[in-house]
């Protein structure tokens, strides 16, 4: 038994990390890990980085080709995808929204980790609407880029 | 309580109707149902125990359970949590026994209706049955219960999974306003006729190519009956949510977890202000999360079982909330005299038996159960088709070959009253039905067609979450070929 299936929180070892060099050029990183019947991020794709084997395979990213477009942030229906850019000491996450109220560009939020523990101030740089989904981008410290995956306005 | 703003769904202003509850005035809305305005007016108290005398609320929600039976204009036994809220209406609470009707009874002749399939349920499956077998050439009729088409798709708020074929990132509220409008065309052309508020009572006669059937509608409150004659059936009236057992399981405020999403995605009602959700399946995890949308406090889930049944995905969206997901826990009591206060929780061992000492009181005033469902079957039964217990599909089903074809040569099943699966593979299973029986009938020879939604089917359930639903359809269908003594 992996750990997450009791926890429903993913840890570093269950996902292929990408390097330095990717994470400044920004990436995709798909937290999504189980064989469920769902391909519309492979769709999604402008640059067909995201593949998988078959419909029920857990997607794989290539992360030399993604080019961290976030298109995929606002399709993906389990809402696990999430765009990482680091910028020397600061990192900008790219995350799906369906909350109220909606942050706007420059509001200052909580950034929270996978367990929705509140670990720093982020200040919202991007706010893009995607149907119903609100796809926004925070800035945080770097140090905690691989940790913040949801705000609280 | 109503919902004042959601980040997904619209809830007008809608036009304000009163009615009287017991004698006392109130004021509903528009679109209400019985039961969803006396919610927003904070009663949630329907009904009492025949037995105990304790008082009850709605479980299902959708028609089912018969925990919300008043008495309205006089009538007993109306089912308030689907019937329509009119102005003027007087609701009031049944005693032990319903009582006669005291209302007028008006007298209307019976009307038949002559097509080549009836499609009994208008949700996922039932729509696409419809759609199907009709846009094949044969003539149909769709009943359903609800006062909309539908079925639960109404409710779901979150984008459903799979391909594109499936209308994977489409939230199911869009895919019930997507083929409803397929409907509604064929409806124009004349090809399909479709009946709300009705009820299939029972099959009256069945012979080759010839089924009657007894459909009420109601309009407000007058019923008119129907004598259906078909020439073939499918059935998709959908599960039933379970309950479980536990001290306080039927005090208002406990309600099936579909309930509750009806309840705040249809009605915009919020059931309560913190809620403790039961069992950590996809239902469980996405009702949680809708919860939290709806601006309710999700206290925690517990699963009994020692992993979280449904997908990550789902559950890494709630821990990121910061609601937790205990496994191996579940619901010892409900605290409470005639409303719920709270509940214990209790950590299991790997027994499943409750580890003494380890009980915790929380407080909530709403308990979801979202601890899997039944496939309604009783039309079915009452039909006379050949049933088997699968616990793989939930419960007794009707056997059926791989066109969804009961025992009863011109009878389909399709959606969860097959064996519970998923929405998107209740849309497949409809249109299988509606297309094989449209063939059956003469109306088309498309074959092609039908092996490429086999295919698509078996497409989805290929996954280690198909595991359930693959080891169901495969002893269904073994046991379809095994010929059956008749009675």
């Amino acid at each position: 038994m992996r750990a997450y299936e009791r926890t429903g929180v993913l840890s570093p070892t269950d996902l292929v990390l990408p390097t330095k060099q990717q994470l400044e050029k920004g990436v995709a990183i798909l937290e999504c890990v189980q064989e469920i019947p769902c391909n519309p991020c492979v769709d999604a794709c402008p640059v067909h980085a995201i593949s998988m084997k078959d419909i029920n395979a857990p997607p794989v990213n290539d992360y030399e080709k993604c080019t961290g477009c976030a298109k995929c942030v606002g399709v993906c229906p389990g809402l696990a995808i999430f765009v990482v850019k680091q910028q020397g000491t600061k990192a900008l996450i790219t995350l799906p929204y369906e909350f109220l109220p909606v942050p706007s560009p420059g509001d200052v939020v909580q950034a929270l980790d996978r367990v929705g523990a509140a670990r720093q101030q982020a200040t919202v740089k991007k706010v893009v609407k995607r149907g119903k989904t609100m796809v926004i981008t925070v800035e945080v410290d770097a140090a905690v880029a691989m940790d913040i995956r949801n705000i609280r306005v | 309580m109503r919902i004042q703003s959601h980040p997904i769904l619209d809830f007008q202003q809608r036009k304000k109707l009163a009615f009287s509850f017991n004698a006392q005035p109130l004021v509903g809305e528009q679109g209400d149902t019985i039961a969803s305005a006396l919610h927003a007016a904070g009663i949630t108290t329907l009904t009492h125990s025949v037995r105990y005398d304790s008082p009850r609320g709605f479980f299902c929600g959708i028609g089912k359970c018969s925990s919300c039976l008043m008495r309205v204009n006089g009538i007993p036994n109306v089912r308030t949590c689907i019937a329509p809220l009119h102005e003027g209406i007087r609701v009031e609470t049944q005693g032990t026994y319903a009582g006669l009707p005291d209302a007028e009874f008006q007298t209307h002749s019976k009307t038949t209706i002559r097509v080549d399939v009836l499609v009994v349920g208008a949700g996922p499956a039932g729509l696409c049955a419809a759609v199907e077998a009709a846009s094949q050439g044969a003539t149909v009729l769709l009943v359903d219960e609800n006062p909309s088409v539908g079925g639960q798709l109404i409710k779901q708020t979150h984008k459903f999974f799979g391909s594109k074929k499936e209308r994977a990132g489409t939230r199911g509220i869009h895919i019930a306003t997507e083929l409803e409008g397929e409907l509604r065309g064929l409806e124009q052309q004349g090809h399909v006729r479709v009946m709300t508020e009705a009820t299939v009572i029972g099959c009256y006669e069945r012979r080759a190519e010839h089924h009657r059937f007894g459909v009420v509608q109601r309009e407000q409150y007058t019923s008119y009956l129907y004598d259906v004659q078909c020439r073939a059936a499918i059935i998709a009236c959908g599960a039933m949510e379970n309950m479980v057992l536990f001290p306080g399981n039927d005090l208002p405020g406990v309600y099936g977890a579909g309930a509750v999403q009806t309840l705040m995605n249809v009605y915009g009602v919020k059931p309560g202000n913190r809620v403790l959700m039961v069992g950590a399946g996809n239902v469980g995890l996405i009702v949680s999360y809708q919860l939290l949308q709806a601006g309710i406090a999700v206290d925690r889930v517990v699963e009994a079982a020692p992993i979280i049944g449904g997908y990550h995905v789902h559950a890494a969206k709630l821990r990121r909330c910061g609601v937790p997901i205990h496994t191996s826990h579940s619901i010892k009591e409900v605290l409470g005299d005639d409303k719920v206060q709270g509940a214990v929780v209790v950590a299991l061992d790997e027994h499943w038996r409750p580890k003494p000492g380890s009980e915790e009181r929380i407080t909530c005033d709403t308990i979801c159960l979202a601890v899997g469902l039944t496939p309604s079957t009783r039309l079915l039964a009452q039909i006379g088709a050949h049933q088997s217990f699968i616990p793989e599909a939930g419960g007794t089903v009707a056997v059926h070959d791989q066109h969804m074809q009961t025992s009863i040569k011109g009878v389909y099943v399709a959606g969860d009253a097959s064996g519970i699966e998923e929405a998107s593979t209740a849309m497949i299973e409809g249109k299988i039905a509606g297309l094989a029986a449209a063939v059956s009938l003469g109306r088309t020879k498309n074959q092609k067609l039908l092996s490429q939604y086999h295919r698509d089917l078996e497409q989805l359930r290929a996954g280690p979450f198909g595991e359930k639903p693959r080891i169901a359809k495969t002893k269904i269908t073994q046991l379809a070929e095994v010929p059956h003594a008749r009675v």
